[in-house]
């Protein structure tokens, strides 16, 4: 597939990957062709990956990791060769990969698990427990999903909540970290990529201040992953967390990597089947990770679909598809700033930036941009984005977020230009 | 769905104000999108004297407010409720319905809102919040008496 790099510099031969989604070729709202903007929020399936969860249905379905027939074999070696294929996308050993519903729940897992620690008896659980006091440290361009947990987890156990703060321009300001990150922080969670914003978080600075305080380092990684190549043997943080369904998987599958030795000591967050070594009537030990942290039946499908997924992308390379968005990042600036009365909020330019944009129409609330732009088929995304706090820090309520993926090219991007212009016209602000 | 009478009323709203002489105050959210809606309702012998109205969103849910305060306004409270129990109907009937226009006269612009389901809520804020106000402000009598 590395035929789907096109002549014209850095970007991929869009024509040939539409052709591999099926959705893409729908029309939308009266006949509109699809201009699909919304990959922030969820991205579309390619056939290979459909094809896998149907195969998988239709051949080789049973329980996984239960019983001892034929089918049951099948399904679990297609469930653990996903986790080596998905492993090993991000640099990871397959005994470190936990799957779970989403990435949601892989902040919750790690949220939940440091709380159970608090109760429990062992110098491994109790080294990872929380005492009133201890510092957790968030960022304020946080998802929901990276917010609320610490914000739960701070309440259970008596800590204290501390955050980054953003610049103007849509950037951590990190003048105050060490001060922020103080010794009694044990805890620090940040994205490694804005789904509002774009901004791409110097993981670096924020390791080594965490680190310089002992502190543990989790990262939201859903909007990096899908987007760019992440290898965690190299990122030097201890958990990382993100989704299936934002990079061309299916939904129902996030997963959550973790340092072994922290997994390792991490009581289970959820209990059942599974997830178990020994049981009695009053008392139950635990298997070791990753099926501590994988209570109930497991996510088959999901998870062979999520590899087929991993497969795409490395087959057109990461490099390649983070080379492709930030072009087309770049010609979406442009085109956007053109507009006039069109505020970006987020970093201007492309350095550092990641390709989801949200911008502000004078006049025209985020809604009613969104609903002139449906009607011509420019699917966007409107509203806080999960991030209320971020549009509070800004004194804004809500953005329009246009965010693009390999099969977006530069028309995709004139479409959006061209729409947003039309409902300045509609509205009259212009 | 963009009716002009929707245009007009975003853009030049009625009752976008602060009321000072008020009964009950509520503040409504729409949590899937931050549009927000502080509303005060005075209520004088079961007729609606007063409704005032601040906070932001789209152009739906600022016109509705604002053709909500309209229509309400001076109205006695029980036919008031008649009015948002059809408008709810309305929104609720994905483009289906048949409005009332002898009841809801202006707010019949808002049907074609009714066929898409994200932008009903919209539509809704500032009713929800007028119904809530104006119940509180009689409980609130009742106690008093």
């Amino acid at each position: 597939m590395s035929s789907k790099l096109a002549s014209n510099g850095t970007f991929l031969d869009v024509a040939a990957i539409k052709a591999d989604f099926p959705i893409l070729a729908r029309t939308i709202r009266d006949n509109k062709k699809l201009i699909y903007l919304d990959s922030g929020a969820t991205s579309q399936k390619p056939v290979s990956v459909l094809d896998a969860e149907r195969t998988f249905y239709e051949r080789h379905n049973a329980a996984v990791h239960r019983g001892a027939h034929q089918l049951g074999e099948e399904a679990t070696d297609a469930y653990e060769q996903a986790r080596d294929t998905i492993a090993s996308f991000i640099g990871a050993s397959a005994q470190d990969i936990v799957f779970t519903k989403n990435a949601t729940e892989a902040i919750n897992l790690v949220a939940y698990s440091i709380s159970n620690a608090t109760y429990g008896e062992t110098p491994a659980e109790q080294s990872l427990s929380l005492q009133p006091g201890d510092r957790i440290v968030v960022t304020q361009m946080e998802h929901h999903a990276n917010l609320i947990p610490w914000q739960e987890l701070a309440r259970r156990t008596g800590a204290e909540l501390a955050w980054l703060g953003v610049t103007d321009e849509g950037r951590l300001d990190l003048t105050d970290i060490g001060k922020t990150i103080n010794e009694r922080t044990r805890i620090v969670a940040f994205t490694h990529q804005s789904n509002v914003l774009g901004t791409i978080n110097p993981v670096e600075s924020i390791v080594k201040a965490a680190r310089a305080v002992g502190a543990l380092v989790v990262l939201d990684a859903c909007q990096s992953v899908p987007h760019m190549a992440v290898d965690v043997s190299r990122l030097d943080v201890d958990f990382v967390a993100f989704s299936g369904h934002k990079m061309l998987g299916p939904t129902g599958i996030g997963v959550l990597w973790g340092r072994r030795a922290l997994l390792q000591a991490m009581p289970p967050f959820l209990t059942g089947g599974s997830m178990i070594e020994t049981v009695h009537m009053d008392r139950a030990t635990y298997a070791a990770p990753p099926q501590r942290f994988e209570a109930g039946t497991p996510v088959a499908a999901q998870a062979v679909g999520l590899a087929a997924a991993c497969d795409y992308l490395s087959k057109i390379g990461m490099d390649s598809v983070q080379a492709h968005e930030h072009s087309l990042t770049q010609y979406a600036l442009e085109g956007l700033s053109s507009i006039q009365g069109l505020r970006i909020i987020g970093p201007d330019t492309a350095v550092e930036r990641g390709g989801a944009i949200s911008f502000l129409i004078e006049g025209i609330h985020a809604h009613d941009v969104g609903q002139v732009l449906d009607d011509r088929g420019v699917e966007v995304r409107v509203g806080h984005h999960c991030a209320w706090p971020l549009m509070r820090a800004f004194g804004i309520a809500a953005t329009t977020r246009a965010s693009f993926y390999l099969y977006n090219d530069t028309s995709d991007v004139d479409a959006l230009v061209e729409s947003i212009q039309q409902a300045q016209k509609f509205f009259g602000v212009k | 769905m963009y009716q002009e009478i929707i245009l007009d009323h975003y853009r030049h709203p009625i009752g976008r104000i602060t009321l000072e002489d008020f009964d009950s105050e509520v503040h409504h959210v729409n949590p899937t999108c931050g549009d927000e809606i502080t509303l005060r309702v005075k209520i004088d012998d079961g007729v609606v004297s007063a409704i005032g109205h601040q906070g932001q969103g789209c152009s739906i849910s600022q016109a509705s407010a604002s053709v909500m305060t309209e229509l309400l306004e001076g109205q006695p409270l029980q036919r008031a409720l008649e009015i948002e129990a059809e408008f709810l109907t309305l929104m609720q009937s994905k483009g289906e319905g048949k409005p009332n226009e002898d009841l809801l006269e202006d707010a019949v612009a808002f049907s074609g809102v009714s066929k898409y389901p994200a932008r009903v809520k919209c539509a809704l804020l500032a009713w929800m919040a007028f119904k809530d106000a104006a119940l509180q402000a009689v409980a609130q009598t009742v106690e008093e008496q």
